[in-house]
């Protein structure tokens, strides 16, 4: 036992930081979604510090949930691409401010 | 019989359903409404018929159902076959008959033909329903319809004034007694419990008549009431003589043969239950009539006013047969009234129809020559009418009323009124053929008169032949028809005609009729053969009681001064009470919901409108400032829920410590 746990948790956090300032503060709507899929890897990396430092290693769940979390994530950023080439076509910009028409 | 009770209601729903058929024809179409109203008499007439032979077994059968409930109560309707019934079928529905047939001709001028069938239907309908009628109630519906159908046939000229007038005069005069018979129908309602006549021994008839109830006066008389104000007795006759108003036809089918008779009618029908104080004020009811309309009808000019005050008579003489004698001698009058009446009134048809509508009897003459057929159909209805001994009906029937007036324990007046009745009788009628069929014409019209076509002389051939026979079936010798009401077998017996009780009254009463007709027929054969004919010889000899007569003792002029005169103050203070009184009542109303309306008005406008606009302004107002923060930015809200999660945590952290 080299590393404590605190260095992957603080890692994680970081990395979900970095992740939750691109997803707010990035005007493209590709880098928006590069931002989200930083926050969703912060998550997955505390998924398996835990299970590794956790009292029953040995039995692969952590792994496994955290392989299930990426084919989502996998799922959803395809659907949120296609989502932004849609929206694309359509008003010719892919910058996220633009996107207000929901607004009361 | 019992069979044929149960279909009895086709003898009225013929004639009901022609009248219904006829309303919705198109006037135009004259044969056929003719036709379905000849045809649907003559189907009655068949019917009343075959009723009439079921009825030749003695015995009475019913049918009746219920018309309505409520409550425990239960309205029953229905109709029953009895003798006295079905000779009044019979009666109706010939007589209708032949006067329909006879109509087709004197009508055939009319613009309004189509209508008249459908009304004459409908009187038919109704009549018919009348005599089969088991219940009080339904009695009382028919009678109303009868009414009515008196009322349209009476105005069926309502183009001329006064035959409006005489319309409206009948109906509210015989509607004054139909409140008297309504009265009495609601007590006797509440006495016997049901108004059925005869029911399996419920009825109220045969409650009356088997003595589990007492009879009472005030119901009698209250139910005379109606007799008296359709039948026209005094003194509520004063609608009948006006009624002639009217076609001919309607006068000979409804105000001499048929309708008025229906009082008489309804007499025998409820007989069981009429007191002995209530059939003595019947008999001198009837003879006072019998004498008072007898003597008017001396003095008068108009053909069908004579024949008219003459029915009245008859009438008071059916009534005085009802009290002193019982249902069969008041009956057997009304049977042979009708057969001589009705032919009277068709000739006095027949005459105004050749004398191209002239009914002032000073203004024809000499008619014997041109119109053969009528004057001798007529004269044997007159010499029925007087009571010409031996072979004419109206003898018989007449002297049977004598006899039991002369019988009659409690007085003698009503014999000796009814003495001068049939003399006074057979002085007017006389008079009347003199001054019509004898002499010279005395006007222009006169002249030129001519024999009526064969659909009315031949009526009037049928009812002048049942004038004569009818007379035969109540003979005291023979009395068939005494013992056909009551359910026995007569026995020929021709000492009953010579006993002298009998003979007494008939050689008088026979005497005073011959007597009469000579004096009548001296005076005024002489005076028809003036060429001046406008003074009655009465007139010169007695002036004031000529005149007395002649406006018929002032009646109408004693009701106009008092009856209607109280009526019209009496209507003019209603008047005034309503528009001064109710109608300032209700202005005032009026006013002070207007002002509380006007007042309602400002407050909905200024508070509750203002008050409604000021709170809708500042909703929408906070509603716009608040949209303001929705931009559709989803970054920004994004952010403030970054923002919000991490104040949250900071919160949790020192709220942990």
């Amino acid at each position: 036992m080299s590393t404590p746990l605190s260095y992957y948790l603080v890692v994680s956090a970081l990395l979900f930081s970095v992740g939750l300032a691109g997803a707010l503060a990035r005007r493209n709507a590709v880098l928006v979604l590069i931002g989200l899929e930083l926050m969703l890897n912060a998550a997955n990396l505390n998924f398996i510090a835990f299970w590794r430092y956790g009292p029953h290693a040995e039995r692969l769940t952590g792994l496994m949930f955290v392989i299930f979390s990426i084919a989502v994530a996998a799922a959803e950023v395809a659907v949120a691409l296609a989502l932004v080439i849609a929206i694309y076509r359509h008003r010719h910009t892919a910058q996220v401010d633009r996107f207000d028409s929901l607004k009361g | 019989m019992e069979s044929l009770v149960k279909y009895l209601w086709i003898i009225p729903a013929a004639p009901l359903l022609a009248a219904a058929a006829g309303a919705l024809l198109p006037a135009r179409r004259r044969r056929l409404g003719a036709g379905l109203a000849i045809g649907a008499m003559a189907v009655a007439f068949l019917l009343s018929c075959a009723a009439f032979f079921a009825t030749l077994q003695p015995g009475r059968a019913t049918s009746n159902f219920r018309w309505f409930q409520f409550g425990d109560t239960a309205v029953q309707l229905g109709w029953v076959l009895d003798p006295l019934g079905a000779v009044m079928l019979v009666m109706v529905s010939f007589v209708s008959l032949l006067i329909f047939v006879y109509s087709a001709g004197y009508m055939a001028g009319d613009w309004n033909f189509t209508r008249f069938f459908c009304f004459m239907s409908l009187f038919g309908a109704a009549m018919l329903g009348l005599v089969i009628a088991n219940s009080l109630l339904l009695f009382f519906i028919c009678w109303e319809l009868v009414g009515l159908a008196s009322y349209l046939l009476i105005g069926f000229w309502f183009q001329k004034p006064s035959a409006a007038a005489a319309a409206k005069k009948a109906f509210i005069v015989t509607r004054i007694g139909d409140l008297g018979l309504f009265l009495g129908m609601l007590l006797l309602y509440s006495k016997a419990g049901t108004l059925l006549f005869y029911d399996g021994g419920r009825g109220c008839l045969e409650q009356y008549a088997a003595g589990s109830l007492a009879a009472s006066t005030v119901i009698s008389l209250l139910i005379f009431c109606g007799a008296v104000g359709k039948s026209g007795q005094v003194p509520l006759h004063v609608w009948l003589p006006d009624a002639m108003e009217g076609p001919t036809p309607v006068s000979a089918l409804i105000h001499a043969a048929t309708m008025v008779a229906a009082g008489v009618f309804l007499i025998a029908r409820v007989y069981p239950l009429m007191s002995d104080q209530a059939k003595e004020v019947v008999t001198f009811v009837g003879a006072v009539t019998a004498v008072f309309a007898a003597s008017i009808a001396v003095a008068q000019n108009d053909i069908k006013r004579i024949l008219a005050y003459s029915t009245v008579s008859q009438l008071g003489y059916m009534m005085m047969g009802l009290g002193a004698g019982g249902i069969a001698v008041g009956m057997f009058h009304l049977i042979t009234h009708a057969f001589f009446k009705a032919l009277l009134f068709l000739g006095a048809g027949s005459v105004i129809h050749g004398c191209h509508d002239e009914q002032d009897i000073r203004k024809m003459g000499g008619l014997r020559k041109l119109m053969p057929l009528t004057f001798a159909t007529y004269a044997a209805g007159m010499m029925a009418l007087c009571g010409v001994p031996l072979f004419f009906s109206g003898f018989w029937s007449k002297d049977a009323i004598l006899d039991a007036a002369h019988q009659w324990p409690v007085s003698k007046a009503p014999f000796y009124l009814g003495l001068i009745g049939a003399f006074l009788t057979a002085f007017y009628m006389t008079r009347q053929v003199c001054i019509v069929f004898f002499g010279k014409p005395a006007s222009e019209e006169a002249r030129h008169a001519h024999e009526s076509p064969s659909v009315m002389t031949v009526p009037l051939a049928i009812l002048a032949c049942l004038a004569v026979v009818v007379g035969f079936f109540g003979t005291p010798a023979w009395p068939w028809f005494q013992k056909y009401l009551e359910g026995g077998r007569p026995a020929f017996d021709l000492s009953k005609i010579v006993a002298p009780e009998q003979l007494t009254v008939m050689l008088l009463s026979a005497g005073l009729v011959f007597a009469a007709i000579l004096l009548s027929g001296l005076i005024y054969v002489k005076a028809a053969a003036r060429p001046s004919r406008e003074t009655d010889p009465l007139e010169r000899a007695q002036p004031a009681v000529f005149a007395l007569l002649n406006r018929k003792f002032f009646i109408d002029e004693i009701y106009d001064a008092t009856v209607v005169r109280l009526t019209a103050v009496f209507a003019r203070l209603s008047d005034w009470l309503d528009r001064a009184f109710w109608g300032g009542l209700v202005r005032v109303f009026s006013w002070l919901v207007v002002a509380l309306a006007c007042l309602d008005r400002a407050v909905d406008e200024s508070v509750v409108n203002g008050g409604f606009d000021a709170g809708t302004e500042t909703v929408r107002g906070s509603g716009k400032w608040m949209s303001r923060f929705q931009n559709g930015q989803a970054q920004r809200y994004l952010r403030v829920i970054g923002l919000a999660f991490c104040g949250l945590l900071i919160l949790l952290l020192w709220g942990s410590q």
